[in-house]
């Protein structure tokens, strides 16, 4: 298992690398050159040398490449050109807020997704089953940012059950933290809960159709344990699977919700960095991201091993 | 050859069962009758298709949803009504005194479990026993099923076992619970040759220990004339014909039956083409009115457009024939 876990993560440094450069690449082809952006009005050519230098512009790009990768690996992601606090500072103050969000959301989308997915797959072709497929339709066609303002409009506005925004750490009033980030965590959730849904209901069909389930039936067991033990703890591998991919998917930014809610998280920093042309946050940001995206990707990978017998000893 | 005492009560004794299928209610089966005693094997024999597995799934209360709909079932179980629609009382049956075992050894049993622990599952099933006893019980039966060092395999999944040793912890899940009545629907076929015989031995040694009865469901004539003590010909959802063993073998009387044992090739005797039976089974769209097999019989007359008459050869041996026994008619030829 160990070398496993040793194999998968040597296998993600090249995509690490390759994703580096790209961002790197991509944010010099883009148009608008920071250091004008913060010289201001005057654009006095001294000051344009001067900030030119100290922000090593002038070097050839493969130097700046290895200069921004090899501080990065020392936990050095640079200085915001807007705020001049350390990027990865920036990161650190943010990010718990985002996994906050983000594992709340998640929370929400597995206590919906899952139980409905169970239900309108043993339900197939009733009722239940048809309500429930028009239901995750409506949640995966409702644009988020829609959905957002209908529940600030209508729960904070009118009925004042809920904070419409803002953000309180959780370290500092556990309560009201999760209070305040209800509604943008429903908002997140109930599309991943949409996705699950399909997901969790495809695959409990295939699942019950399979001669073990019959033979779990066949030894007389009642049907709340031939569906929950025999058929959902093999329908779990590709929930699993996709539970952590969708995870690392809200990590990598919930751009909009936040927005609407005004979340200080990871999706707002990135915003406010591309506005600005914040070249060092924007690299640092998507940099942290991939980095994030690979690690739920791994525990994807070890999820699918464990709750795989035939994988296990190997 | 055990011949079973007629005498003896049969333990399941279905009188009559059928299964409709579609808005139009075809009758997929119509009309079974059969019946087991203790200790006693009857062969359900017939080509893929005919309904033979689907009737054992129709007593286990097994049958997928929406594929059929019982129309008619009267069956009696250790001498009382044994309702299938009462899928409760159908749950407490399977796998405490009815059990069955499956035709894929590879794929019934759950990959993501051990195979200790899927045993003795079925043990907690039906009794109030510990986990402990259970697992004991597990143990003991794995050992019965001739599976070497049980206590070792106990841990193992399915996947590091092979289909016989699958089918054999089958057989040890099945019978976990002492049933009554095992219903094997032909459980050597997706075998090794050497496996099969050793799975049929295994089945007929436990049944000589347990004194239950077996339904064993298959194409194999072969199977059928080691261990049948009665044999039920079925052919396109109907039973044409039953009886002793020995009575189908040496005194087939349905044209079908008669088919399929020329079609079972012989070591002794000269060499030939093996005969076959023309023709295919009818669909359930185009199944003939009267006699099932009419389409295909040689010696097809249009009064088989009728419902052929169930005729008694004694002993117990019946066919579904208008021109049974085909004696009287094939003598000048």
């Amino acid at each position: 298992m160990l070398s496993f876990i040793l194999r998968r993560l040597l296998v993600a440094i090249p995509t690490i690398i390759l994703i580096s450069i790209f961002v790197f690449a991509l944010q010099k082809l883009l148009p608008g050159d920071p250091v004008l952006a913060m010289a201001g009005e005057e654009r006095d050519p001294a000051t344009i040398e001067f900030l030119r230098e100290k922000y090593r512009l002038n070097d050839p790009l493969p130097v700046q490449y290895f200069t921004w990768i090899g501080n990065a690996l020392i936990g050095d992601l640079g200085i915001s050109l807007r705020t001049n606090q350390p990027v990865l500072e920036l990161i650190g103050e943010k990010l718990p807020v985002t996994i906050q969000l983000a594992t709340m959301a998640m929370i929400f989308a597995l206590v919906i997704g899952i139980p409905a997915g169970i239900l309108s797959a043993i339900k197939k072709g009733t009722v239940t089953d048809y309500i429930a497929n028009v239901v995750a339709l409506s949640g995966l066609s409702i644009p988020n940012f829609w959905l957002g303002i209908m529940l600030i409009l209508l729960v904070s506005v009118k009925w004042q059950l809920l904070p419409a925004s803002g953000y309180v750490p959780f370290d500092e009033d556990p309560l009201r933290s999760i209070q305040v980030m209800i509604m943008p965590a429903f908002v997140l959730g109930t599309a991943l809960a949409a996705t699950l849904m399909r997901h969790t209901r495809s695959a409990m069909l295939t699942v019950l159709t399979s001669d073990y389930v019959r033979t779990a039936r066949a030894k007389g067991l009642k049907e709340r344990r031939v569906i929950l033990k025999h058929a959902f703890r093999n329908a779990l591998t590709p929930i699993v699977t996709l539970s952590a991919l969708l995870f690392g998917e809200l990590i990598a930014g919930a751009v909009l919700t936040e927005q609407i809610f005004t979340v200080p998280g990871f999706g707002k920093l990135i915003v406010d960095a591309v506005f600005n042309r914040d070249y060092a946050v924007v690299q640092g940001i998507v940099l942290v991201t991939a980095v994030g995206f690979i690690v739920m990707n791994l525990f994807a990978d070890v999820a699918y091993v464990l709750l795989n017998p035939r994988l296990r000893k190997q | 050859m055990v011949t079973p005492s007629t005498t003896s009560a049969p333990l399941l004794d279905v009188r009559a069962l059928s299964l409709g299928f579609g808005a139009s209610q075809t009758d997929l089966l119509k009309g079974l009758r059969y019946s087991v005693a203790p200790g006693e094997t009857l062969c359900i024999v017939g080509e893929s298709g005919c309904g033979k597995s689907v009737s054992s799934l129709a007593i286990m209360g097994l049958l997928p949803k929406g594929a059929a709909t019982i129309t008619e079932a009267d069956i009696q179980f250790r001498g009382a009504p044994y309702d299938l629609s009462d899928t409760a009382a159908l749950r407490r049956h399977r796998g405490a005194d009815i059990a069955m075992i499956f035709q894929e050894p590879m794929t019934s049993l759950n990959p993501a479990f051990r195979v200790g622990d899927q045993i003795a599952e079925a043990v907690r099933a039906h009794r109030p026993v510990s986990e402990a006893q259970a697992r004991d019980r597990a143990v003991e039966m794995l050992g019965r099923v001739g599976i070497p060092a049980p206590e070792a395999r106990m841990s193992e999944y399915p996947h590091q076992l092979s289909g016989g040793m699958r089918q054999r912890v089958m057989i040890a899940m099945a019978l976990a619970n002492d049933p009554a009545l095992l219903i094997a629907d032909e459980p050597t076929t997706a075998l090794d040759v050497t496996i099969q015989s050793q799975i049929l031995d295994l089945i007929r040694d436990l049944q000589a220990e347990t004194g239950m009865g077996t339904i064993m469901i298959t194409h194999d004539l072969g199977v059928v004339a080691e261990i049948a003590d009665k044999v039920a010909v079925m052919y396109a959802g109907t039973i044409v014909e039953s009886g002793p063993a020995e009575a189908i073998f040496n005194d087939p009387q349905h044209p079908y039956t008669i088919g399929l044992m020329s079609s079972m090739p012989r070591l002794t005797g000269p060499r030939e083409r093996l005969a076959t039976v023309p023709g295919t089974v009818p669909t359930i769209e185009t199944m003939p009115k009267g006699c099932r097999f009419s389409t295909r019989c040689p010696f097809a007359q249009p009064l088989c457009a009728e419902e052929p008459p169930s005729r008694d050869f004694g002993g117990g041996h019946h066919a579904l024939c208008h021109f049974a026994p085909l004696n009287d008619w094939l003598e000048p030829g």
